[in-house]
């Protein structure tokens, strides 16, 4: 059993087989416990064979670099995490950077990134969803007039069965024609 | 809480979403998909998702799901479990539920799948190493965290045109300048071409070799402008007089090699650039076809997650909202124009019209200017062989850089005018910066053409006309090499005002700005990456290399070293001494308008060459086509030396038969695509009514009449 971190071992076949490797390498896995690990070095042990149960609280996870710019760091932490409240085990913290990587498929991408953007978890993107996405990239620099102008437009834009909010359905069909998305819904670790 | 049922997708034959699944884009989003990464191609399977995160609430398992599942149970539909939007723990249960079925099936069975995933693994792994080889990765990678994907486009648009010119470099120096290296070594021998007959008047070629006691300052005129001591060298057409290598087993056609050599860059330049824009294009033609869908893009998927810098997050979250406020505005002025009168009209169509006529104006005067200069240039460089009193200095610039200078001059000035032009002729903000960038494009890429027809009517015109040998023997002995030097010159020119821009504007700028605090600094403000105008500046010298290499084959080396520095003086003044732009370039929708521009500046290359290669008489003093009228002839006549049955094959290609029944066959592909493109486009409507009015059904209390 590896117990130091000097020696990358051979991580998914070590501690979660018969758990295939995820779509980051074992080497990036490897990176990542010790980036977990970072966050609380008390709480989280170095050797995971006995499969521990220890969850970050989210305050914690949003400290990281790579999500403390971010805008939308609470709700991908809330997603990804199993209570939904934003603790996240290394499971969750794995499967977060490995749905987030440059070679996630771009479904893959459009669920999570719905589930994101859907803040009050009725599978639908509604006005108030929007305007929560809205001020949350502007940080509240537009007028609300301005707000609700863009947001009824992008409704427009986007639903095709014209019930005024956004089914996945919708939102897939217009990712999937956003030329933008691949390239910048991905988070480098 | 219910589960979502289009979150089923799959072609087994539930009835999942029948309508979306219809759709002409999804049917050919199944067939053709492209995984990212992974090597599964075409199979769809369930993707379970969580239905509500703000509780933990699991969901049920309906009986829909259990069907499903059991659909599943054939090895053969499945995705690889990464890609599935579970949780950590069902993918291990999912897992080890696989492995138990992997045990059920056939030795055969297991066999393939087993190879299926190491294929893979190959495939994602070699993929990944093939990325690490990409040159500069690094560096982007810096580029993209600090300035977004908007300039990292242009910078990786450089680093294609180097592997272009690389490529354009190894295609004419393996099939052209190595036979003719290696020929002593491999025990080949060259016979060389010497003009006979008729064309002997015309093949008085005087050495330019200087002599006598040279000055050091000659040598460096020499060096910027291909003359002198450079035009006996492997770098122009002059040089190549060899006529056939004669190795022991064959014999190597040299001028043969040299116009396929041509013709294959050109072709080999096209099909790259199509290639890579091919994606960028369906983008571009599904965002017309559909509604444009710049709102929702914005919000979905403006935010760029790569960004850790706390500066660079407050910048795009200004430049995010710049753009909503420019596109808000955007639909305002739509408005207006909606509501527009006659009258105002009228006004607004008269003063475009003057205001274009004026535009027009400007170009011919610049073009006149372009004219007068190269002629001017031509015969100054005609008398100075005599005037041994003109200095280098000023018969470098004066003389030799005339016509680059007043080329850059004219291209700096242009654009400043159409920007401010274009604010009176009122269109809506998108519409003015393309507008105003197809002036200028249009103006860089003319500039050079006017060049060559002014120098070309040098060539042709002799006191007795029509000319004895075509063109002018007398002053242009070997007018190839001359249309490569100045093809040089430009090159060389471009090199250093980028340089100098760089070192002499830039830097200053930022020390000013930064340093003090006068009415200057304010006024003149922090350098911003117009990356439209660094664009047009390096397609314009791939429009020159292209051009050139015919005459001067070193010249994509050339290209290649160049572009190769001014990447990393871009850089460092990207870095040093840029800000970000205030209006951003979409990274998606550029790579499509650089992609663009290239290829203008690709077929207006392709003329020049195909003209003379075609139509004007090649020099009979020098270069691999002395024996031959016009360059062009070498293929008929290597063609009639070929055996009877590949003659009588590529005379059948080349004949009108032919030519005609090919044409009508791409007429009919053409006319069954737009057929079926229509055809799609009609069920995509009727699709989207369908859907309208299914969700009308569902409302409560609808009642149908």
């Amino acid at each position: 059993m590896i117990k130091t971190f000097e020696t990358p071992p051979p991580f998914a076949s070590q501690w979660f087989d018969p758990l295939p490797p995820p779509a980051l390498s074992s080497g990036t896995s490897c990176r990542l416990h010790g980036r977990f690990h970072e966050l609380a070095p008390h709480l989280v042990p170095m050797d995971y064979t006995n499969e521990p149960d220890i969850r970050l609280p989210l305050t914690l996870i949003v400290t990281m670099p790579e999500l403390k710019e971010n805008p939308f760091r609470n709700r991908i932490v809330e997603v990804f995490s199993e209570d939904g409240q934003g603790n996240l085990s290394f499971n969750d913290f794995v499967d977060m950077f490995s749905a987030l990587c440059e070679t996630a498929p771009r479904e893959l991408k459009a669920i999570y990134a719905f589930k994101i953007y859907d803040f009050n978890g009725d599978n639908f993107l509604c006005k108030e969803d929007l305007e929560k996405t809205l001020n949350r990239l502007t940080k509240g620099e537009l007028t609300p007039e301005e707000v609700r102008l863009v947001c009824s437009k992008a409704i427009e834009e986007a639903d095709l069965d014209g019930d005024s909010k956004l089914s996945f359905s919708d939102f897939e069909n217009m990712i999937s024609k956003a030329p933008d998305f691949l390239s910048t819904f991905h988070i480098r670790i | 809480m219910e589960l979502d049922s289009v979150f089923y997708t799959d072609r087994s034959g539930i009835p999942s979403n029948l309508l979306l699944d219809q759709l002409p884009s999804y049917q050919s989003l199944l067939y053709r998909r492209k995984p990212a990464a992974s090597g599964s191609t075409k199979r769809r399977s369930s993707s379970r998702t969580r239905s509500g995160s703000s509780n933990s609430v699991k969901f049920g398992q309906t009986t829909l799901v259990r069907q499903y599942e059991e659909k599943q149970r054939s090895p053969t539909l499945r995705r690889p479990i990464r890609e599935l939007a579970k949780p950590m723990a069902e993918k291990r249960s999912d897992k080890l539920e696989r492995l138990e079925q992997a045990k059920d099936l056939s030795g055969w069975s297991q066999w393939r799948q087993s190879t299926r995933r190491t294929l893979r693994r190959l495939r994602e792994e070699s993929a990944e190493l093939l990325s690490n080889l990409q040159l500069w990765r690094g560096d982007i990678h810096v580029i993209e965290g600090m300035f977004g994907t908007g300039i990292l486009s242009y910078f990786s648009f450089l680093r294609f045109l180097v592997l272009l010119n690389f490529v354009m470099f190894l295609l004419m120096f393996s099939f052209v300048i190595l036979p003719i290296v290696v020929a002593p070594h491999a025990s080949g021998n060259a016979t060389y071409n010497y003009a006979n007959g008729d064309w002997v008047v015309c093949s008085n070629y005087p050495s330019t070799t200087r002599r006598g006691l040279v000055l050091f300052q000659q040598h460096i005129t020499d060096l910027l402008s291909g003359e002198g001591f450079l035009e006996q060298t492997y770098l122009f057409y002059g040089y190549y007089k060899v006529q056939a290598i004669n190795f022991s087993q064959f014999t190597y056609n040299l001028p043969l090699a040299y116009l396929l050599v041509t013709i294959a860059y050109l072709f080999l330049s096209l099909i790259w650039i199509v290639k890579r824009s091919a994606s960028g294009f369906k983008r571009n033609l599904v965002q017309d076809e559909d509604r444009f869908q710049s709102f929702c893009n914005k919000i979905f998927a403006g935010w760029d997650f790569c960004i850790v810098d706390e500066n660079t997050a407050r910048l795009k979250r200004s430049s995010l909202h710049y753009e909503l406020k420019t596109d808000l505005e955007e639909e305002r002025i739509k408005q207006k124009i909606a509501h527009r009168t006659q009258k105002e009209k009228c006004r607004i169509y008269m003063l475009r019209l003057i205001l274009n006529g004026f535009v027009i104006a400007v170009l011919a005067a610049c073009f006149y200017a372009i004219y007068v200069a190269t002629n001017f240039s031509q015969s100054a460089q005609m008398t100075k062989v005599l005037d041994t009193t003109l200095d280098c200095g000023e018969q470098l610039w004066e003389n030799q850089y005339l016509p680059s200078i007043v080329i850059t001059l004219a291209n700096f000035v242009t654009p400043l005018m159409f920007s401010f032009i274009i604010q009176y002729e009122d269109y809506s903000p998108a519409f003015e910066i393309r507008f105003t960038l197809m002036r200028c494009v249009f103006m860089r890429l003319a500039s050079i053409c006017v060049l060559l027809v002014s120098l070309w009517g040098q060539i042709t015109s002799c006191k007795e006309s029509p000319c004895v040998c075509g063109y002018n023997h007398v002053l242009y002995p070997c007018w190839e090499s001359r249309v490569g030097q100045e093809m040089y010159k430009l090159m060389i020119f471009d090199f250093i005002i980028i340089g100098a821009v760089t070192v002499f504007v830039e830097f200053p700028r930022k020390l000013i700005v930064n340093y003090c605090d006068c009415g200057l600094a304010r006024w003149w403000g922090q350098q911003e990456f117009a990356i439209p105008n660094n664009v047009l500046e390096i397609v314009y010298g791939q429009t020159i290399c292209w051009i050139g290499t015919f005459y001067c084959p070193l010249l994509p080396a050339i290209c290649t070293i160049k572009y190769f520095i001014i990447f990393y003086i871009k850089k460092v003044s990207l870095v040093n001494n840029c800000r970000p732009a205030t209006r951003p370039f979409r990274a998606s929708s550029s790579n499509f308008f650089f992609l663009a521009v290239l290829l203008i500046g690709l077929a207006l290359a392709c003329i020049p060459v195909l003209l003379s290669v075609a139509q004007i008489q090649c020099s009979k003093a020098c270069g691999p086509f002395v024996n031959y009228t016009t360059s062009w002839e070498v293929l008929p006549r290597a063609v009639d030396k070929l055996p009877a049955g590949a003659r009588s094959f590529l005379l059948a290609i080349s004949s009108e038969a032919f030519a005609v029944s090919f044409f009508v066959i791409t007429f009919l592909a053409m006319f069954y695509v737009i057929a079926l493109a229509g055809a799609h486009k009609r069920v995509i409507d009727q699709l989207r009514e369908q859907l309208a009015m299914v969700s009308l059904h569902n409302l409560p209390g609808f009642t149908p009449l």
